[in-house]
């Protein structure tokens, strides 16, 4: 069954990549749609058998790598956290990829669309099924490289590709990071499989390793550096610049990989090596500090977005940093139960949105929407159910998991996160803030767009029906998993994917924590929503004031704090500076002037001097001759008489 | 047979080339048919029997005439080479000689003249048959580089060809003098012992000198080599195909036997003269050809250059060395044969034509013979898997294992250069606009060529049996 969930994908990829052009559109789409489907149920399945009947399982499926003491073997490693990832990546690329069927109906190249997607899922389900290190970098490189090819989907965009090299490149970074710490844990630990580190990772508590020439605390460097690569798949905080960017992509790739699987796949790694990382607390409060800092800085930046696409980004980009700083607080149950519960309400959020861009034939400035609501009363409900979920509205997933994350932050009582406490907080009410922004701007007030030309209509059912099942998750999946993930079937469901060292009570903490840290969020995102009422509906003069009053802080949030700004001028352009000085100097100039260029021309002189000496005269060829062998024997002259006069 | 006749058999293939030959003669003088290809096929046939007689020896090694001849295993294999170029290029000339009007009997009766030369080269075991065979061989190809009497180049290239090579000759022959002068003999091991027992000289050193230059001649190798665009060019096509490959055997074969028989005592000494030799061919090889505008310059130079290429075998001076030369001809022969079959086929309403912008999109017009064409350079320039490859592979090998690495190395040097201009032609064949097409290729050209082609494209195959054929022959000189 466990190999059926992983290969379905693969299957339905390869027959809709290969034959897609002769199966035609509509059955590519369908075909995958109902491996993906069977995949789903598969691994709701699974997730019971594994979550709530306690069946782990190690499923090998071939010897992989066997190079001197790198050992690797393939096989799918099969326990609650991976039952999680299951039921999250194949219900929502099951959802998405039914949506798809419609969203991408006027599309030309859907088979290659649906084969990108079931490789993704693929590649996906392969990261978290991982035995080893190695398994995993290779479903991380795969997710990756389907992730390049769907946000180029529109290979004909500029901008598509732009994003698309983007979203590779910095990921790049990433990767380099992630690739060094599994060098590093191989040189250390002398094996990449996931036991054996977890086994002999509590021997290294306290060593230091040499790197870069400095004596570093062992597990510290090599939890920041596989840190590193979750940064950058995550998009955290200074490596966060693709992902906005990578909305040129279709919206329900943006749902799928850029909401819900892929830029989870971070807080996933962290998640998997926690025995590695709760033995490494300064690596920990830097994962707390980055995520912190993510949350509140995207929340700032999705405030003053006009993209629709973008502003859910942005907030994606946010809970990303919610996530982690349950992390980096030792309470990773909580951060995969916002991963869970988020995977929904996001989806939900994304394939709504793509909803209304389809409704509006490809709008996506909320400046050019308004009123919408009366005429896709359906989508507006849907995004309500998605906004009040994301925001934590009482009782819906988002009230469970988010406020779970900000109590921990308050119960864990370091200076970090205690930073990261107050930073979540108002991240809270800018969540709220933005999200509510964003209902009204589209879907309140006056048309803003062309009504003579334009008529809003009703997805078709295809589309919405996917819409329904996550509204049903965004509003009941905290409620029904927060004893499982949180609560007090705590170690019954995890029994130990998820290590927690014997000194952290974390979660007991954040359950006795006082009653205003309880209330605080919901305050925060009560007063999110009164101002993003009290701004567009009430007196909707309110942003124009705003924007003209604080003109310097909404031009800073306006251009994301001039990050990729900053990027341009400090990478980007010295790099094309010195890619330009190396091809026109250094190749122009010196390897092909001194090598094939230089060299050719030396030739054609030679050979021009060389064709001058052959005159046609007799006596002249006769000359050469004999200079010829009047040079050899003045030679052998030299040679014998300087041997002869050597004897006297 | 009678006893007495029957210590000559060694010989029998010789002789019966030189008599029929005189035959053949005979028949042209008296048969009345002056316009035919009969005398020419018959010497084809003739060759092929004197093949058929050098088959049939039996192994191991004969002196004959006082140790003036010797037949060995490295004999046999450089004569089988030897009739093989000679027959092939005979019956790549009669299209040619027929147009040029020139298919006159004279032609294949002078050819097995020089054939027999060139077999008594092979087996020349001291100075006067030496120098016997090597002008046997010579004066009938400076009749035949003339043999388009009316017209100027060709007759201006045979005067060169003669004048430079009596001059050669000269020397060759002052060498000899000098070397019987400090020996007081004219055998090879004769030789071979007094430098033994005496050591050299420097006058034996001079004689030793003069003769290489002399033969260095024949070879046409720098800087005895100037003769060498001049005649390719103006003798008559199959005369320059002819030229270009069974007498670089014959004269190969020689030198071989000569310095590793007569002078093994003063290796250093010759090594040093074959290594500067072999370094001005390959060098003036790669980089003369590249200027030229006509194909039979062009294989002129290119011959220098494998010239080159074959010494750096000779210079190893060890068995691998002798080896790798041995195959190095064999291939040599038979890639040279190709292409001088579609140099031939040049060939439009008005003659043949030289100039290399007339192969101009060849591909286009007669795919095929562009295909081979471009095959055989690809050959030549040392490409793999064709046989060019194994060619210059067994060499450079041999100068590896004798220390040479320098040599290996500018021979690979060198050997990037000259692929520049057969690239050149290949890419005028397959990239440029299409210039008139060529008249249909003749049937006897399309057989050489198929032969030839075959054998470049698929060596690779049974290149064991032609590796170990050399290696025993070569084994025959140590």
């Amino acid at each position: 069954m466990y190999s059926a969930i992983v290969f379905l994908p693969l299957i339905g990829a390869l027959i809709a990549g290969l034959f897609g052009r002769w199966l035609g559109a509509r059955p590519a789409g369908l075909i995958t749609s109902a491996l993906l489907t069977t995949g789903a149920v598969l691994s709701w399945v699974a997730f019971y058998r594994v979550g709530l009947s306690g069946e782990d399982a190690r499923i090998p499926i071939m010897e992989w790598v066997r190079s001197g003491e790198l050992q690797a073997n393939w096989s799918l490693r099969i326990d609650t956290l991976t039952a999680v990832m299951l039921v999250v990546v194949n219900t929502v690329s099951a959802l998405v990829h039914i949506y798809s069927i419609g969203y991408m109906s006027h599309d030309d190249s859907q088979p290659r669309f649906f084969a990108y997607l079931s490789l993704f899922t693929f590649a996906m389900l392969m990261l978290v099924t991982a035995d080893n290190l190695l398994q995993l970098f290779m479903g991380w490189e795969g997710v990756g490289l389907a992730s390049y090819l769907l946000i180029g989907f529109w290979y004909h965009k500029p901008s598509a590709n732009a994003a698309a090299i983007k979203a590779f490149v910095v990921n790049r970074v990433g990767d380099f990071g992630f690739a060094l710490g599994i060098f590093g844990v191989f040189t250390v630990f002398g094996t990449i499989s996931f036991d054996a580190i977890f086994a002999s990772a509590p021997d290294h508590v306290g060593k230091t390793m040499e790197f870069l020439g400095y004596q570093l605390d062992t597990l510290t460097t090599l939890c920041l550096l596989l840190f590193v690569g979750a940064m950058g798949k995550s998009a955290q905080f200074l490596l966060h610049t693709w992902l906005p960017d990578a909305m040129e992509g279709p919206t329900p790739v943006s749902a799928l990989i850029h909401a819900a699987t892929m830029v989870t796949a971070g807080v996933f790694m962290v998640a998997r090596l926690s025995p590695l990382f709760e033995l490494a607390p300064v690596a920990l409060q830097v994962v707390t500090g980055i995520g912190a800092l993510t949350a509140i800085f995207a929340a700032t930046v999705g405030i003053a977005q006009n993209d629709i696409k973008r502003v859910i980004a942005y907030s994606t980009c946010s809970q990303l940093g919610y996530m982690f700083v349950a992390m980096g607080v030792g309470a990773y149950s909580a951060g995969m139960f916002h991963l869970f519960t988020h995977a929904f309400f996001k989806a939900l959020l994304f394939l709504g949105a793509g909803s209304v861009i389809h409704a509006l034939h490809d709008e996506q400035d909320l400046r050019n929407m308004g009123g919408l609501r009366k005429s896709i009363p359906l989508t507006f409900a849907l995004m309500v159910i998605g906004t009040l979920a994301l925001t934590g509205f009482p009782f819906t997933a988002g009230y469970f998991s988010k406020d779970t994350i900000i109590e921990v932050a308050y119960a864990r009582e370091t200076e970090v996160a205690n930073w990261a406490f107050w930073l979540l907080l108002a991240a809270a009410f800018l969540t709220s803030a933005y999200s509510w922004r964003l209902i009204f701007m589209a879907f309140f007030g006056k048309p803003r767009y062309d009504e003579h030309h334009v008529h809003p209509h009703e997805s078709p059912w295809v589309m919405l029906v996917p819409l329904f099942v996550l509204a049903a998750g965004a509003l009941f999946a905290g409620y029904l998993g927060k004893d499982y993930f949180v609560g007090e079937d705590y170690a019954h469901f995890w029994r130990g994917a998820l290590f927690t060292g014997p000194d952290n009570h974390i979660l007991e903490h954040a359950h006795h924590s006082p009653a205003w840290v309880v209330w605080s969020p919901t305050v925060m995102m009560v007063a999110g929503f009164v101002v993003a009422w009290f701004s567009y509906i009430a007196v909707p003069s309110t942003p124009a004031v705003l924007i003209k009053t604080f003109k310097p802080i909404h031009a800073f949030l306006y251009n994301k704090w001039y990050i990729d700004e900053l990027y341009d001028l400090i990478f980007v352009r010295p790099y094309i500076w010195l890619s330009r000085q190396l091809w026109k100097i250094g190749d122009g100039r010196i390897i092909d002037g001194l090598g094939p260029d230089g060299i050719s021309a030396r030739v054609i002189d030679v050979t021009n001097r060389v064709v001058r000496l052959q005159t046609g005269f007799v006596y002249h060829y006769a000359f050469v001759m004999l200079i010829g062998i009047a040079l050899i024997v003045s030679y052998f002259a030299y040679v014998y008489w300087a041997q002869f006069w050597k004897g006297y | 047979m009678p006893p007495a006749l029957a210590i000559y058999a060694p010989i029998f293939p010789e002789i019966f080339l030189a008599l029929a030959a005189m035959a053949l003669l005979m028949y042209g003088v008296f048969g009345g048919d002056r316009e035919s290809e009969v005398p020419g096929w018959l010497a084809v046939l003739i060759l092929a029997a004197t093949g058929a007689l050098v088959l049939m020896q039996a192994p191991g090694a004969v002196q004959l005439f006082d140790g003036a001849v010797i037949v060995d295993d490295f004999a046999r294999f450089m004569k089988l080479l030897i009739l093989g170029g000679s027959g092939f290029a005979l019956i790549l000339s009669f299209d040619y000689l027929r147009d040029a009007k020139i298919l006159k009997f004279e032609f294949p009766v002078i050819a097995l003249l020089s054939t027999v030369g060139m077999m008594l080269m092979a087996s020349a075991n001291n100075l006067i048959s030496l120098y016997m065979a090597l002008e046997l061989q010579s004066l009938a190809l400076y009749v035949l580089c003339a043999f388009r009497r009316d017209s100027v180049l060709s007759a201006e290239a045979g005067l060169k060809y003669f004048v430079l090579g009596a001059l050669s000759s000269g020397l060759l022959l002052y060498g000899c003098s000098l070397v019987y002068g400090f020996t007081g003999t004219m055998s090879f091991a004769g030789i071979a012992s007094v430098l033994q027992t005496s050591g050299s000289n420097i006058g034996l050193v001079f004689g030793l000198v003069f003769i290489l230059c002399g033969v260095a001649f024949k070879l046409s190798a720098v800087p005895f080599h100037m003769w060498t665009p001049d005649v390719y060019q103006g003798a008559p096509t199959p005369v320059t195909a002819f030229l270009a490959a069974a007498p670089k055997v014959a004269a190969f074969a020689m030198l071989i036997r000569l310095v590793e028989d007569a002078f093994p005592a003063v290796a250093t000494d010759w090594k040093q003269i074959v290594i500067a030799v072999s370094v001005g061919s390959m060098l003036l090889g790669a980089f003369a050809a590249i200027g030229q505008t006509n194909i039979k310059r062009l294989m002129a130079y290119s011959s220098i250059g494998h010239v080159g290429y074959a010494l750096v075998g000779i210079a190893a001076g060890t068995p691998e060395g002798v080896k790798g030369v041995m195959i190095y001809l064999a291939i040599y022969v038979v890639m040279t044969l190709g292409t001088f079959a579609c140099i031939l086929a040049m060939r439009r309403k008005g003659g043949h034509v030289e100039d290399i912008a007339e192969l101009s999109g060849l591909s286009r017009h007669q795919p095929m013979l562009a295909f081979m064409l471009a095959m055989l350079l690809f050959s030549m320039a040392g490409i793999p898997p064709l046989a060019g490859f194994f060619a210059k592979y067994f060499v450079f090998t041999a100068a590896i294992q004798a220390g040479l690495f320098w040599l290996a190395v500018l021979g690979v040097l060198t050997s990037v250069v000259s692929t520049f201009y057969y690239l050149a032609i290949i890419s005028k064949m397959y990239f440029q606009e299409p210039a008139a097409n060529f008249e249909p290729m003749p049937g006897k050209l399309r057989f050489v060529l198929a032969v030839t082609g075959v054998i470049t494209l698929f060596l690779f195959i049974p290149i064991n049996l032609l590796v170990t054929a050399a290696e025993a022959a070569a084994r025959s000189l140590f």
